[in-house]
């Protein structure tokens, strides 16, 4: 284990996490109200379909990264109205967002792009001074922009949910609705307005995936990373701080299989690919006995004079 | 009356007997596939052969359909006795985790040929006659890009990014390194499994991890490589292609690509099938026979090459 080896770690863990925290960020704040949203699969999809499309066509990456970012919201607006105003049963509205977005990325890929295609996407932008810090500064300060925007987000995140009036509205609706209700919160306005917020986050979770991270886009380019992001937030114990540790674990030690394997370690390299899986199976159990705070009102419909 | 109307029956039968004669019928394949037919790698591929088969017999005389995104063998297995329950001539299951369901699904339609690959295993020896089977020797592609790679390499490290450790993966992994040591044996190869066939982003971040460790050319197999070529693209290292010419997602750092070209299997096995037989064969898809073949991309090797003399890198008649 060199220097060298541990700074590639780090740095490829970062890296890895960046698509994890924009959507475990965004999932978390529509939970916090309330709202479980299963869809940020899909979303993502749609986020980094939109994004590359619209940066291949005009050649802007801004443009892309708001285009991305839109649809998100959309979809986000999509899911708060199936789950808020139709009061449909949460989990499963979900699940068909997420197959919704999974089949119209790759239909508009199908038409629109055709062949898989890369372009060049956000490069990476050292920090000035702090990139010359040894060690620190190769680990931290020599990623794209979305990369520190990603993890700029945590602490805005979690000083907009803790410390504000409409954080502690958001957290109200989604301990107690009727509480919140009957003291004048608009539940309905405070959930589209995280649920649309989260779908707009996992946009850009896959707008870094597309135009940042690997600059192409193919069928179901995500892989799954939206069903880890939501993991991510039980794992969080729904505190952004939660998700930011897990989404730096998994994507650590992701990282770690991956140089071991480079690096020729003579491990069964289905072992390997276990490790990041095992590695959070195992700290979910240690920290099984510890209090979490679920937001109770989770995965409920709201009628409003019911109770 | 019954009689007059028995014998009107009887003639409208034979008349139509003519007519079902007398049209040509054209040869009808069904194609499923675990990825999508854009996928620049295994898919792609053989859609390509089948389009250029079509091209080449007429779309009269040969039509094909497809079901992508098959990567549930369940759903595979469904589309593949769709298909030959609606009477196809060759159905092809473009995969080798689809060999269990056909053993289940052939011995019922003993007039539809199926095929798939990459293996040997036509299941001849279970008393199957209407599977066929191809496999492409992706091991002499990969002893060619081994070959070029430890010639292009300056630092004499190579990384191969790969799937799973099996099929053509493995094999075409197994020959690259071969291809490298017999040029450069101080070369080293490093071999990076995913367990994915499709995790473009972990694809990706194995050619930064690798490319970080002094690689300065990678190849790699299955369409989630599309990232790590990303990834090359944007740190300036060498490529080599499997599958298809991968040349057009980064011209300037594709130096070559193996490609299968699936027709060298699938002309024989149209003719056997047209002449009765419905299985048995096993197709080699080899350098000798045309079956794979070597893209080698001007703008990429060429284009290095004025480069290195340009700056001072190669040295010419010193």
């Amino acid at each position: 284990m060199t220097w060298a080896v541990i700074v590639g770690i780090l740095s490829s863990g970062i890296r890895l996490a960046t698509p994890y925290l924009y959507a475990a960020v965004g999932e978390t704040i529509g939970q916090v109200s309330g709202v479980l949203n299963l869809g940020v699969d899909g979303v993502m999809l749609m986020g980094a379909y939109v994004a590359f499309f619209v940066a291949l066509r005009t050649g802007s990456l801004s443009l892309g990264l708001i285009a991305g970012a839109g649809i998100g919201a959309m979809f986000g607006l999509i899911m708060a109205f199936i789950s808020v105003t139709l009061k449909a049963e949460q989990g499963i509205s979900g699940i068909g967002l997420y197959l919704f977005g999974l089949g119209l990325s790759t239909f508009l890929f199908g038409v629109t792009i055709k062949n898989v295609q890369t372009i060049d996407g956000f490069p990476d932008l050292a920090i000035p001074a702090l990139s010359r810090i040894p060690v620190i500064g190769e680990i931290f300060f020599q990623h794209n922009i979305l990369v520190y925007v990603a993890f700029a987000l945590v602490p805005i995140a979690w000083f907009v949910l803790n410390k504000t009036p409409f954080g502690l509205k958001v957290r109200a609706v989604g301990q107690n609705p009727e509480a919140a209700d009957s003291l004048g919160v608009n539940v309905s306005r405070v959930r589209y307005l995280t649920v649309t917020l989260g779908g707009m986050l996992s946009g850009i979770a896959g707008a870094s995936l597309s135009i940042a991270l690997l600059n192409t886009f193919q069928q179901n380019l995500t892989n799954g990373m939206g069903f880890i992001a939501v993991a991510l937030v039980y794992f969080g114990g729904w505190r952004v701080s939660g998700v930011l540790l897990g989404s730096l674990l998994f994507s650590t030690v992701n990282a770690v299989q991956l140089w071991l394997q480079v690096k020729g370690v003579t491990i069964p390299s289905d072992f390997l690919l276990m490790m990041p899986y095992i590695v959070t199976i195992l700290v979910l159990a240690a920290m099984a006995n510890r209090r979490v705070n679920a937001p109770a009102a989770l995965n409920k419909r709201f009628e409003r004079g019911e109770s | 009356m019954n009689k007059v109307l028995s014998g009107f029956v009887l003639v409208a039968l034979i008349v139509s007997s003519i007519a079902i004669i007398g049209m040509a019928t054209p040869f009808k394949v069904a194609f499923v596939t675990p990825s999508t037919i854009n996928d620049s790698a295994w898919s792609q591929s053989m859609y390509d052969a089948l389009m250029t088969i079509q091209n080449e017999m007429g779309e009269g005389n040969f039509q094909f359909v497809y079901s992508e995104n098959m990567f549930v063998i369940s759903d595979a297995a469904a589309a593949i006795r769709d298909y030959a329950s609606q009477g196809y001539d060759l159905v092809i299951a473009h995969g080798s985790q689809y060999g269990g369901s056909l053993v289940d699904i052939a011995p019922d339609f003993p007039n539809t040929a199926f095929a798939w690959g990459s293996t040997a295993n036509t299941f001849s020896d279970q008393g199957i006659t209407n599977i066929f089977s191809y496999q492409p020797y992706s091991e002499q592609g990969g002893y060619v890009n081994g070959v070029l790679a430890a010639k292009l390499s300056e630092s004499g490290i190579m990384g191969v990014i790969g799937p799973i450790e099996t099929g053509d993966a493995k094999r075409y992994t197994e020959g690259f390194e071969q291809g490298v040591m017999a040029t450069n044996p101080n070369a080293k190869v490093s071999v990076t499994w995913t367990g994915s066939y499709s995790d473009v982003s972990l694809a990706a971040e194995t050619a930064r991890t690798m490319i970080k460790s002094g690689a300065d050319v990678l190849t790699g197999t299955s369409q989630m490589v599309i990232g790590a070529i990303g990834v090359a693209k944007k740190e300036g290292a060498i490529w080599f292609g499997y599958d298809v010419d991968q040349a057009p997602l980064a011209p300037k750092i594709v130096v070559s690509s193996v490609i299968v070209d699936w027709t060298v299997a699938l002309r024989p096995m149209i003719d056997a099938i047209q002449s009765g037989t419905m299985g048995g064969t096993v197709y080699d898809l080899t350098l000798a026979n045309g079956g794979l073949k070597i893209a080698v991309n001007a703008e990429g090797l060429v284009g290095k090459t004025i480069e290195g003399i340009i700056n001072g890198d190669i040295k010419v008649g010193e």
